[in-house]
């Protein structure tokens, strides 16, 4: 017998109903080993919920900038006059300016500013937007245009509650005064923030207006990177799987291949990186920042994914099938191509698609091959050179910004960051769709 | 784009040689497909196959070896500098490439004609000016040799082309027309196609071997070439890391690897239990509800990009953690000097290596056969000691294996500590303090201009090989570990 029952019997006090001191303590230990997991589980919920809300918050602010409205009287002799000179901006500029100070004083908004000191309060991308206009309807000459010009970023950070007048004191371009003027032309509707479609489609641009900053070229670098690793990686992959699953005797070789692909599964991404540095630059002598040589490092490393995927979706097509092919008379490499991977297809492209979203949040090769420290400003031309002229990818960019000294640039990362999100989002809910479409069970 | 061309006129080739070689065997047989050994589409195959591969075969050979032998040639144009200094001779030679390379897109922007090209002087003309209209920038100066050598080389390269051409389209033409005539009856004309497509997929299965190949060889190389700088003693117990790119570096590995595994074991140190006891309650005590909500919701943080924690990092919890523990934080204490600091980094590295171990240690312990609990229940044991006694004591060579999984992931997590870990590299003991690891070390040797010349260039590849070497080490001892317990229970 036990020491436990030996006890009761020497006590003779025990009962079935009363816990004794013991199991009390069992059952204590046992209760707060079960909370351990809750705590566990909250505590990584916990860091998702604050990871979500870091993005959503930070992040959604970048979708909408400051505008200021000005009407712009095209007079045909200082646009003459300022498309003969040597700074053709800097002319266009005293336009934008003089019509800035007209529309407050006409607002009844007192200010002691001169127009070029008014003026400090508009993004520098101002003028450029008005010539761009200028040189693009000609006919509109002479008449009087009502512009949404992008205010500073100190303006536009201003009315977003991230600079305030102490954080002024020491700034060079805008002091408190123009936040004065800020808030009643806000009153009258002359300054708004409204949703910025340029964020996303418009391109990156220079250190010091952030507020022109947007993701669309980096956007087109990604789309051009994914085209190369989709026709490189699903067609070798496959091919690779094919042979390793169904045609591949075990041998050292097959051995030797498999225990690589899932090693270098494991490999880290930056190792990738050098790898592209070495072979495609210093030999190879591709272009540096291209999007075609991005491509090929996200391929190679993309592949072990690939091939994993599509070897579990060949696993899962039973025997049966290429055993009744083969009996009606089809040869092997016939009723692998035939029935196998045609049955074997809606798994192969859930793991692509799982494969690319993970190549297009990649970052650490792309530092390596050059695709950061430099201004996406060009949208490629054409497909060849999308492939080839240097670009930045949507990780990289975001990269970029989060270096950048300007604190508004943190905003456009958090953002760019939401742009990234939704497309990896959605590239995995068509792969769950496929899944739940086509998925087979035998 | 003349190679498009080439290769747009080599499927035309391929596709006339397809429909000649079916129609050709069908001929063969009097008309009736029943007499051929195979269909007579395999008979076009064969025929398309036999005008690609030698023409393809060709085609790149030539495109391998037509700029190595042009500069060959014109090397000896290059009298300025001694044949014996290769490394200022590539510098030149590459000007060279790149000056008839702008003067190509010259004429094609129609900014030149040939014959201009030809009179163009040196010393009179601004051919930099030229060349950079179209978009091609030439860093050093353009002397009458450069241009003499870039003359010869366009026209070197105009012949090659030419003849590339003409070599390539005649290898598919002959290719095509020999495969034509082997066509009779009894040809197995499948058999030969099938063992073609089994060669096509036994090299794509080579490309995972080629990409390691490759990987090591690039390592290997550049160390090798970085150690011929620099002392390997010096690289390994150096103590000190201060590159200069005017030379005088001091490259040492060891505060590097000080701040790898300092951050990568506060990583562990947040990810493991949070990770292991998520996985215990999920598979153990979770109800079915539950699991399908908390295992998807701690998976959304393994597909997040690692550059969303790298901004988490710098822009979310650094902050937050100089708040607490900085200078006039809310503990009065002030141990961090900025928010860059291997506690930052750790933390968010941890945070992404949750769903790492949770998942691999949720399979294993489900791994662990139910009549082992159910004996364990049958003794008395409560739940919580048959985890502790009976099912952790199974699992634990898979659990260790899954820890080390992590940690390998951890030591090459580059873009959390690239953005949150800071830049010093410092021996220190103190969490708070900024901290650099090999991988953030690498991406800043490596960004920027580089010419692979320099030692503190080339020591990003020493570098890489120190972190491939020891990943590739703990991968190997996990997936081991891994094995050999799965064999247990099977």
């Amino acid at each position: 017998m036990t020491d436990a029952s030996a006890n009761n019997s020497a006590s003779g006090k025990s009962s079935l109903l009363v816990q004794d001191a013991r199991t009390r303590n069992r059952n204590a230990v046992e209760a707060r080993f079960k909370w351990y997991g809750i705590t566990a589980i909250a505590i990584g919920c916990a860091f998702l919920i604050l990871l979500v809300t870091a993005i959503a918050f930070n992040g959604s602010r970048a979708f909408r900038q400051t505008f200021v409205t000005v009407p712009v009287t095209l007079d045909a002799a200082a646009i003459e006059a300022a498309e003969a000179s040597m700074m053709k901006t800097s002319q266009y500029r005293k336009m934008i300016e003089a019509a800035l100070l007209t529309e407050v004083s006409e607002a009844n908004i007192e200010t002691d500013m001169d127009a070029g000191k008014l003026g400090d309060m508009l993004s520098s991308s101002a003028p450029a937007q008005m010539r761009d206009f200028v040189l693009a309807n000609p006919d509109r000459i002479g008449d009087t245009v009502s512009f949404d010009f992008l205010t500073s970023s100190r303006v536009d950070g201003y009315l977003k509650g991230r600079v305030t007048r102490e954080s002024l004191a020491n700034d060079k371009n805008l002091d408190a005064a123009h936040l004065d003027l800020v808030d009643q032309m806000r009153d009258i509707g002359m300054v708004e923030k409204r949703f910025n479609i340029d964020f996303i489609i418009g391109s990156d641009a220079s250190e010091e207006r952030p507020e022109q900053a947007g993701m669309g070229v980096s956007i087109l670098g990604s789309l051009f990177m994914m085209f190369v690793v989709l026709f490189l990686s699903l067609p070798i992959g496959v091919a690779a799987s094919i042979y390793l699953e169904e045609f591949a005797p075990k041998s050292r070789w097959t051995d030797l291949i498999e225990v690589n692909i899932s090693n270098l599964a494991a490999v880290p991404s930056i190792v990738f990186g050098i790898l592209g540095v070495a072979v495609f630059i210093q030999i190879g002598h591709l272009p540096k920042s291209a999007p075609l040589v991005g491509g090929l490092v996200l391929t190679l490393m993309t592949l072990p994914t690939i091939i994993i995927s599509t070897r579990a979706a060949l696993k899962a097509v039973p025997p049966s099938i290429r055993e009744a092919a083969l009996g009606v008379g089809a040869s092997k490499m016939q009723s692998v191509f035939h029935h196998v991977l045609p049955l074997a297809m809606p798994g192969i492209l859930t793991g692509t698609i799982i494969g690319l979203a993970q190549a297009l949040g990649e970052t650490a090769p792309l530092l390596l091959i050059g695709m950061v420290g430099f201004i996406a400003t060009n949208y490629p031309t054409g497909p060849i050179d999308g492939f080839l002229s240097p670009n930045s990818a949507m990780p990289a960019q975001i990269y970029e910004w989060a270096k950048r000294a300007d604190p508004a640039y943190y905003e456009r990362a958090w953002g760019g960051i939401i742009i990234l999100l939704v497309f990896l989002l959605a590239m995995n809910v068509i792969a769950v769709i496929l899944r739940r479409r086509f998925e087979r069970r035998w | 784009m003349p190679f498009l061309w080439i290769l747009i006129a080599l499927i035309i080739i391929a596709s006339v040689a397809f429909v000649l070689g079916r129609q050709r065997a069908v001929q063969s047989a009097g008309g009736d497909s029943r007499k051929l050994h195979s269909l007579p589409g395999f008979y076009g195959w064969n025929t398309a196959i036999g005008a690609m591969v030698p023409s393809i075969a060709i085609l790149a050979g030539w495109m391998i070896a037509q700029p190595i032998i042009v500069n060959m040639s014109i090397a000896p144009m290059i009298t300025s500098v001694e044949a014996s200094d290769s490394a200022t001779l590539g510098l030149v030679l590459s000007n060279v490439t790149n000056v008839s390379e702008g003067l190509d897109a010259a004429i094609a922007a129609g900014a030149i004609t040939d014959n201009e090209v030809a009179a163009l002087n040196a010393e009179t003309d601004n051919i930099k000016g030229l060349l950079s209209q179209v978009g091609k920038v030439v860093g050093s100066d353009i002397t009458p040799e450069i241009l003499d050598a870039a003359r010869a080389s366009r026209n070197m390269n105009a012949t090659g082309t030419l003849f590339k051409t003409i070599v390539v389209l005649a290898a598919a033409i002959a290719g095509g027309a020999f495969a034509l005539t082997k066509i009779r009856p009894d040809l197995w004309a499948r058999n030969q196609v099938e063992s073609f497509v089994r060669y096509v997929l036994i090299t794509a299965a080579s490309i995972a071997i080629l990409t390691t190949i490759g990987i090591v060889l690039s390592l290997i190389f550049n160390t090798v070439k970085f150690f011929g700088m620099y002392s390997a003693t010096d690289f390994f117990f150096g103590l000190n890391w201060l590159p200069r790119f005017q030379g005088e570096s001091d490259l040492g590995i060891l505060p590097l690897m000080w701040g790898t595994v300092y951050i990568s074991i506060i990583a562990l140190l947040v990810a493991v239990p949070i990770g292991l006891f998520a996985a215990i309650y999920l598979s153990e005590y979770a109800s079915k509800g539950v699991r399908a909500v908390a295992k998807p919701a701690l998976e959304v943080l393994a597909g997040i990009p690692t550059i969303v924690y790298g901004l988490f990092a710098l822009l979310t919890v650094g902050p937050l953690l100089k708040s607490a523990f900085g200078d006039g934080g809310v503990l009065g204490v002030q141990w961090m000097g900025s928010a860059d600091a291997a506690m930052t980094a750790g933390l968010v590295m941890g945070i992404m290596l949750i769903p790492f171990v949770s998942s691999l240690s949720d399979d294993i312990i489900n791994a662990v056969p139910q009549a082992m609990r159910d004996g364990s229940y049958g003794l008395g044991a409560t739940k919580s000691e048959t985890i502790k006694q009976v099912v952790l004591p199974a699992a634990l060579p898979g659990i260790v294996g899954a820890v080390l999984l992590a940690a390998s992931r951890a030591i090459g997590e580059t873009m959390i500590v690239v953005l949150g870990a800071g830049a010093a590299a410092q021996l220190s003991l103190n969490p708070f303090d900024a901290m650099t690891t090999v991988t953030t070390r690498i991406v800043a040797q490596l960004t920027g201009d580089t010419d692979f010349a320099s030692a503190t260039a080339l020591v990003a590849f020493a570098l890489g090989m120190t972190l491939f070497v020891v990943t590739l080490g703990l991968n190997i001892l996990a997936l081991y570990i891994v094995r050999k317990y799965r064999e247990q229970y099977e």
